[in-house]
């Protein structure tokens, strides 16, 4: 059984989607899409414990083996990766049950669950994948459920946002098609184990380095990395809430995975650091990404906006760590990618509570709330301490390291770029604490308080998260070095 | 019990007490109870360790092993072990003041008041007791944000404002500087250990430690050095016993703690010593103190010329560590108790003046002291331990970090101490004078009396405390001096 758990961990979540429209009473498709995530987290959590000491599985798919098969080749970082969708939609769809109840309308609601579960089939299917083409696939499969669901907010614009991203979203899975047909073309394998050993010989061939262009430029897209974020701000400002904190934690989490996987295992870092300048340009589009998107992000007066552009400059921080081509800003990157997935999936589960209480995240609403919500606040204060990186929170592990690797390259402005645009996350964040705990709530308010328990205890589990990993950080930290190690000693 | 059972039981108690003191909003007695056991019990755990400090102990537990190398740990010796006492103990002594303050000024939301102020306590202990550089920049900040809602307790705009200037300079400074200090040491040294002697070889670039001191001095916020001062006038916005017991003993003194800790066992003073860069830090905490006590001068509400002489008295420490001699060391410890003692008294005396009378300038305080006799004879001898005349414990300090200024052959930065000091009697004297020998403005039978029981009570053993620093300095002048090994 458990030898079978790499197909179950794709399969099971994709079974589950037409189950929800099969038995689609009541309360049954929420119950079906929780079952399957919290399967789902059980088996990822078995993989990452079989391949914790170094070790790679290798599962061939229906028996055909690779060349011809598809291959889920599974070391370290996958299983973290898988880890984390897994572990966050298990967090988030507790939480969805009345969230969703209240957003969207009753007679939609197995949809909004089957859509769920074929974006968590396509992002684990994602991370799992050792085939190329596969993992096209399952881009495929995440963003059409994903357009879906943000088109579900209950704001008419979730449809022009869902719409832009439908478009972009397109434009990079197609450039990422084309990449891997090029690559195709010149190895005739699809499979990554192979693409990695009859690159190298290619390495000087124009065709290689367009499908390396394009390929990177897809996964880009899908990453949300400035300038090419414009899709992201509006589709989680509009989305409904459990899809906007699902979507943060796990969906630009994954693309850069696969940043990660065909950067260093297909291509090879000696192609992507050495022949191609990824490096320089990942460095200046970072850079220019948490910059800019932090600045942007004090402007912003929906606080879901807010932590959207947030995202943004996060992604940068990620980026830049990978553009250090160093096994601590790897580390760093990998580590982030995790904490920040816990530290915005509470931030947007703490919207979640207010859009549920007083229906909207705009910055006027959140007057008072101090008093008038204090569980849900306190979490938001938690978690964007995180968000600031604050020691005793996650997001001061990641900091921790990513400057260090900046200092080990020797790029000192970098570092100090990296603790100056903290300080830009601590004014956004403190916009919103200071209305929330200084200004009164207007006298015709109506009367609002703590969202209900069901909401109210996802929300602080991973706010709890946000604090435990940035205490207890053998699963985080331990991991993601290990992983980085992997990736670097070309593995 | 052993050292590490006590050293760990100094976090956990304060702690343990917020939790409780947290659930008691219902019976207030109960909770100020709360408050008072849990820092009887505190400074107890605390004189239990300096008694194993003093006898040689060097304590050592890690609380999380969060990164490979550079966990959080616990360590205790005999600096520490002085700011964990002056802290915990003033605790008490600012409990009973607040009890008596709170009640008379019908403060609002006074459990969270007190929760806060315990937890404010609990990363004190953390800065006192933390064993390598990275913990004591954890505690550190722990310290800023757990005294955030403790500035902005009134909730107004003006809290708003005084809160944001507040958490802005404190936090700049710590990540933009201090944080990357840390960083660069670790980066630098591989290690962020606090070792007697430092960390560093005699081969490290000059330059570099410039970089890094600068880093720390100005990093370190808390110890308000100029410019980056402004956040303590910004907290007097808060009640009076937050700025006795925080911005003028646990706060501030978490801050030229921290640079004299950095001094002792992350630079290392034989090694600061031959640093030609130090000069330059010397030139800056004179300054500080020049300028500070100026403004002073100027200030005509109490509380806030008693903040920039806190900025001016604090900077005798930052030049005392920068000195890089024993001497200078041990009067720098020594001055975290001393200033702490003079300045709650003042500031305790400020907030009695606020409850009894409604009074907040100095220009209103004509003739108080016929009466506030108690409240005002307190604040003499406390502006006496400021300037730093005997016989009180200002002196004692004084006369170290004269000692060690000397020592390292600084005859300007003598001259600097003894302009200070005229300077300080200049901005504290008039208080007293005004009080005693000018006329009451209005005429008629007087519409006060004395403080509350509880604020008098303070006063007395602050001002105990102060004569005792100056009649028993021996005993705690050995002890400061194991600091360096002995003078």
């Amino acid at each position: 059984m458990i030898a079978q758990f790499p197909a179950l961990q794709v399969v099971i979540p994709l079974l589950g989607a037409p189950l929800c429209i099969i038995l689609r009473r009541g309360a049954l498709p929420w119950l079906i899409a929780l079952l399957v995530s919290w399967a789902a987290l059980a088996m990822a959590a078995t993989l990452l414990s079989q391949v914790a000491d170094g070790e790679i599985i290798s599962y061939a798919l229906g028996g055909w083996l690779a060349p011809l098969g598809i291959e889920y080749r599974i070391d370290t970082l996958n299983a973290f990766m898988l880890l984390l969708v897994a572990g966050t939609s298990s967090a988030v769809l507790p939480f969805a049950y009345k969230s969703v109840a209240k957003e969207i309308p009753q007679d939609r609601h197995y949809l909004f669950y089957s859509g769920f579960l074929l974006m968590l089939t396509g992002l684990l299917g994602m991370a799992i994948t050792g085939d190329a083409f596969n993992v096209f696939v399952f881009i495929e499969i995440s963003s059409l459920s994903s357009y879906a669901m943000i088109a579900m907010g209950r704001d008419r614009r979730a449809l022009s946002a869902a719409f832009t991203y439908l478009v972009m979203g397109t434009v990079g899975a197609t450039f990422f098609l084309i990449g891997v047909g090029l690559i195709y073309a010149v190895t005739g394998t699809l499979n990554m184990a192979d693409l990695a050993e009859r690159l190298p010989p290619l390495y000087q061939s124009r065709t290689v380095l367009a499908a390396f262009a394009f390929i990177s430029v897809g996964i880009l897209l899908k990453l949300a990395l400035f300038p090419l974020h414009l899709w992201l701000p509006n589709a989680y400002t509009y989305a409904p809430s459990v899809v906007t904190a699902f979507l943060a934690a796990t969906a630009t989490k994954v693309a850069i995975y696969l940043l990660l996987r065909f950067g260093y295992t297909v291509f090879g870092a000696e192609f992507v650091f050495n022949i191609v300048p990824a490096s320089e340009v990942l460095l200046t589009l970072a850079l220019a990404g948490v910059i800019i998107a932090s600045f942007v992000a004090i402007f912003q007066s929906d606080v879901k906006r807010l932590l959207a552009y947030s995202s943004v400059a996060q992604i940068g921080y990620i980026i830049l760590g990978i553009s250090y081509a160093n096994v601590t800003g790897l580390t760093a990157s990998i580590v982030h990618i995790f904490n920040h997935a816990v530290t915005k999936g509470a931030l947007f589960l703490v919207m979640g509570c207010v859009a549920y209480a007083a229906g909207a995240c705009r910055l006027e609403s959140f007057a008072g709330l101090g008093k008038r919500m204090p569980l849900t606040m306190a979490a938001f204060v938690i978690a964007g301490l995180s968000l600031i990186g604050v020691p005793l929170t996650a997001g001061f592990i990641s900091k921790w390291y990513l400057v260090l690797g900046a200092m080990e390259k020797g790029w000192w402005p970098v570092a100090a770029v990296i603790l100056a645009t903290s300080l830009l996350a601590a004014v956004y964040v403190w916009r919103v604490v200071e209305i929330a705990y200084f200004r009164d709530a207007p006298a015709d308010a109506p009367p609002l308080s703590d969202p209900p328990l069901a909401l109210l205890v996802p929300t602080w589990v991973l706010t709890g998260a946000c604090v435990y990993f940035g205490i207890e950080t053998s699963l985080s930290l331990g991991f993601a070095e290990q992983a980085a190690i992997q990736l670097m000693g070309g593995g | 019990m052993t050292p590490e059972t006590l050293m760990v039981l100094t976090l956990a108690v304060p702690l343990a007490g917020a939790a409780v003191i947290s659930l008691l909003d219902r019976s207030p007695n109960v909770r100020e109870a709360a408050t008072l056991l849990t820092a009887v019990v505190l400074f107890a755990l605390n004189i239990a360790l300096a008694a194993d400090v003093l006898a040689g102990a060097r304590p050592e537990f890690i609380l999380a092993d969060f990164i490979p190398g550079a966990p959080i740990l616990l360590g205790a010796e005999p600096l520490g072990v002085i700011f964990g006492l002056v802290a915990s103990g003033l605790w008490i002594v600012t409990s009973v003041y607040a009890i008596g303050y709170m009640r008379g000024k019908h403060e609002a939301k006074q459990t969270r008041f007190y929760t806060f102020f315990a937890i404010a306590l609990t990363s004190t202990m953390g800065v006192a007791y933390s064993g390598n550089l990275i913990s004591l920049f954890i505690f550190y900040e722990a310290l800023s944000l757990s005294t955030y809602p403790l500035v902005t307790h009134h909730n107004n705009d003006e809290a708003r404002k005084g809160g944001r200037t507040y958490l802005g300079v404190l936090l700049t400074t710590s990540i933009g500087f201090f944080l990357f200090g840390v960083l660069w040491v670790w980066h630098e040294a591989g290690t962020v250990a606090f070792t007697p002697g430092g960390v560093f070889s005699g081969q490290t670039d000059p330059v570099l430690i410039a970089a890094l001191l600068a880093l720390f001095v100005f990093g370190i916020g808390k110890a308000g050095v100029m410019p980056f001062h402004r956040w303590l006038p910004a907290a007097m916005v808060a009640p009076t016993p937050v700025s006795a017991l925080l911005h003028a003993v646990a706060v501030v003194k978490a801050g030229v703690f921290s640079i004299l800790k950095v001094t002792v066992y992350i630079f290392g003073v034989d090694f600061l010593a031959a640093t030609p860069s130090t000069g330059f830090f010397l030139w800056v905490a004179a300054a500080t103190i020049l300028i500070a006590s100026i403004i002073a001068l100027r200030q005509d509400n109490l509380k806030r010329r008693l903040a920039y002489s806190t900025v001016g008295q604090l900077s005798y420490i930052v030049l005392a560590a920068m000195l890089a001699n024993s001497a200078g060391i041990v009067g720098g410890a020594l001055h975290i108790a001393s200033h702490a003692f003079g300045k709650i008294t003042l500031f305790f005396c400020a907030g009695a003046i606020y409850v009894a009378a409604n009074k907040t300038t100095v220009s209103q305080l004509r003739g108080i002291g016929r009466s506030m006799p108690w409240t005002m004879t307190a604040f003499t001898i406390g502006a006496i331990s400021i300037i730093g005349l005997p016989p009180t414990g200002g002196f004692v300090s004084k006369w170290y970090i004269l000692l060690g200024v000397l020592q390292a052959e600084q005859p300007v930065m003598a001259g600097v101490l003894i302009v200070s000091t005229l300077l300080s009697a200049a901005y504290l004297l008039p208080v007293v004078y005004t009080a005693f020998f000018q006329a009451p403005e209005e005429t008629g039978p007087p519409t006060h009396g004395e403080a509350p029981r509880p604020i008098l009570l303070a006063l007395g053993a602050s001002v105990t405390l102060t004569f005792l620093m100056f009649f028993f300095s021996q005993p705690i002048v050995r002890f400061a001096s194991q600091i360096v090994g002995g003078i």
